[in-house]
């Protein structure tokens, strides 16, 4: 018999049901294995208990009374911590909100609080989802449950190492540039980078406002699929969200991939800087979906190595407008007995904000200012028209397309940590599909000869996910079982 | 394009921060590293092609102007660091006369 942390999030829903187990048990099984085990992983900046039994109790009573509720009811969940909770400390990462409680719930916190799930913790992250390894949080980096000497990846890595620690089976984070998608990888477990607009973005702390986007974890792409269905849909409470009715993600699962055309993007499997490890297990997971019937074809897409030099134009540029807004006002950290308004919002700011934001406003304000807008930003915006020019000419040829999720597997804590721009190229293949506002997954293929695991990436255009989440499916059975992370081993 | 310390104090000062000089000195090395690199972007012949701001066809969102709930002045000020007669507080912005 499982421990109940070792379950699926279906799996337990399923269980709590049919009564074979109650919500408030599965809770309390994976708040006891976080008391133990997190103070080495450091997954989670504040833990919430009490809101999570109460919703867990609140499940169990419903049942009880025989009320039929959603598959994910009383499935614990980790919270990347920049998704506001009303009234629960939310910190994005950042020493500037301390002591923020937000006087209101994100859309998501909402939805999931319909759907009867717990949630656990406020999971960690690189200030205000700027990173690659959740080594620029404030509060100390998160420990990959893989090796505990090495990043977890970021910017959603708290989230990451939480579902892969059997911290909880559900996770949720952001994705501006790959911040779900890499850490998934890194971590060997399932992230979903949803259709720009797909989730609402109501209650997010904002980085990159035509970038974010909110997107689940788990260990098994049904869990990812249910979880996406659970907080997809339309918002009126924010502009950019996509007016349509949300599609059943988990069915049709089961469909398969035969005829399916798939283009593996021929720069990133043996691109410069791409660890062989990788691209021989991306390679047998190639074999696999091509023994599933799917049809294997190549294709190189010429746009896409400008785009990670377009996204640190662009996301910087709207990260230093946004971040505009802590100036020790409103809310946040503000700095004591300064002579007037300016040097409080310079002091505040100065001593709130950590290096890589400062870095990033810095560069954002100085590609956005006279003389430099054409040049940078501007030229930054017609790179991504021809980004979302070259995928839109692949999906003529291809249904999906395949490459890896991240050059390497987990690098050791502090190794790229003084280099922000070989910290920048983590995300070389996952930033294309933020600039077109597509849709991508992140899924584990194996382990890597350095017995790290490895993520293959599938890629879609925008609202593509029911057809991604069948491919991942597909491949994911033909794969079998992932060996489980030694923290799961040793304990 | 390499930055120098001048106009990295310069963007400092509009972006509201401040730097020590040893702080100046690397983050000029750090951003010009980053501008290089991003210099690939300005190279590209790109005449004929439109921007993208928004990677999704969607306009203008309009909505009713009707009067709905909305955030309580209490809770709005909640998170303020300093408050006073229902408004957040902030130290003098002009000289005094």
């Amino acid at each position: 018999m499982s421990e109940l942390w070792e379950l699926s999030a279906a799996e337990i829903g399923f269980m709590i049901a049919r009564k074979e187990t109650s919500a408030r048990a599965v809770v309390d099984a994976h708040l006891s294995r976080i008391e133990s085990l997190d103070e080495a992983v450091n997954a989670f900046l504040t833990l919430t208990p009490d809101l999570a039994r109460a919703t867990a109790d609140d499940v169990d009573a419903k049942i009880a009374a025989g009320e039929k509720l959603g598959p994910l009811a009383g499935v614990p969940l980790a919270l990347k911590d920049i998704l506001c909770i009303d009234g629960v400390r939310t910190t994005a990462g950042s020493k500037i909100l301390e002591n923020y409680r937000p006087p209101y719930d994100a859309t998501v916190v909402q939805k999931l609080r319909e759907a009867g799930v717990p949630i656990v913790g406020k999971a960690n992250l690189d200030e205000f989802a700027m990173g690659s390894s959740t080594e620029n949080s404030a509060y100390g980096p998160s420990h990959n449950p893989w090796d505990l000497a090495r990043v977890p990846g970021g910017s959603s890595g708290g989230s990451a190492a939480a579902v892969s620690a059997g911290f909880a089976p559900l996770g949720i984070g952001t994705d501006t540039g790959g911040s779900i998608r890499q850490p998934a990888s890194l971590c060997g477990v399932v992230g979903v980078k949803p259709t720009y607009g797909l989730v609402s973005r109501y209650g997010v702390l904002a980085f990159a406002s035509s970038l974010d986007q909110v997107g689940p974890f788990a260990r098994t792409v049904k869990d990812a699929a249910l979880l996406l269905e659970a907080i997809a849909g339309h918002d009126r409470m924010d502009a950019t969200s996509i007016p349509d009715d949300v599609p059943g993600y988990a069915e049709g699962l089961e469909s398969g991939v035969k005829g399916l055309r798939i283009g593996v993007v021929s720069d990133w499997i043996a691109g410069e800087g791409v660890q062989s490890g990788v691209t021989e297990r991306v390679r047998t997971a190639i074999e696999a979906l091509s023994g599933l019937g799917a049809e294997i074809g190549e294709i190189s897409l010429p746009s896409f190595r400008y785009a990670l030099s377009a996204y640190y134009l662009i996301a910087p540029a709207e990260c230093s407008s946004n971040l505009a807004r802590y100036d020790g006002v409103r809310w946040g950290l503000r700095a004591r007995d300064a002579k007037d308004v300016v040097e409080m919002n310079v002091r505040s700011r100065t001593e709130g904000f950590g290096d890589e934001v400062k870095r990033r406003i810095m560069l954002g304000t100085y590609a956005l200012s006279a003389g430099y807008y054409d040049a940078y930003y501007g030229k930054a915006q017609q790179v991504r028209t021809l980004v979302i020019r070259d995928f839109e000419k692949a999906y003529e040829r291809f249904d999906v397309l395949l490459g890896p999720t991240s050059p390497t597997t987990a690098f050791k804590i502090g190794e790229k940590a003084d280099d922000p721009l070989a910290m920048y190229l983590n995300d070389v293949f996952t930033i294309p599909s933020n600039l077109a506002g597509a849709a991508a997954i992140s899924l584990p293929c194996g382990l890597a000869d350095d017995g790290l695991p490895v993520g293959l990436q599938l890629l879609g255009p925008p609202q593509s996910e029911r057809l991604l989440f069948r491919a991942a499916y597909a491949y994911e059975q033909a794969r079998g079982p992932v060996p489980a992370p030694p923290l799961w081993v040793t304990s | 394009m390499a930055l120098t310390r001048e106009q990295v104090a310069h963007v400092a000062r509009l972006a509201r921060l401040s730097f020590t000089d040893e702080e100046l000195d690397r983050f000029a090395h750090q951003l010009s590293d980053i501008l290089a690199y991003a210099d690939q972007v300005t190279a590209l012949a790109t005449e004929d092609v439109p921007p993208t701001s928004h990677a999704l066809p969607l306009k203008n969102v309009f909505r009713p102007d009707e009067i709905g709930p909305c955030l309580p002045q209490e809770k709005a000020l909640s998170t303020a660091p300093e408050i006073e007669q229902g408004r957040f507080r902030v130290p003098r912005i002009m000289e005094a006369p």
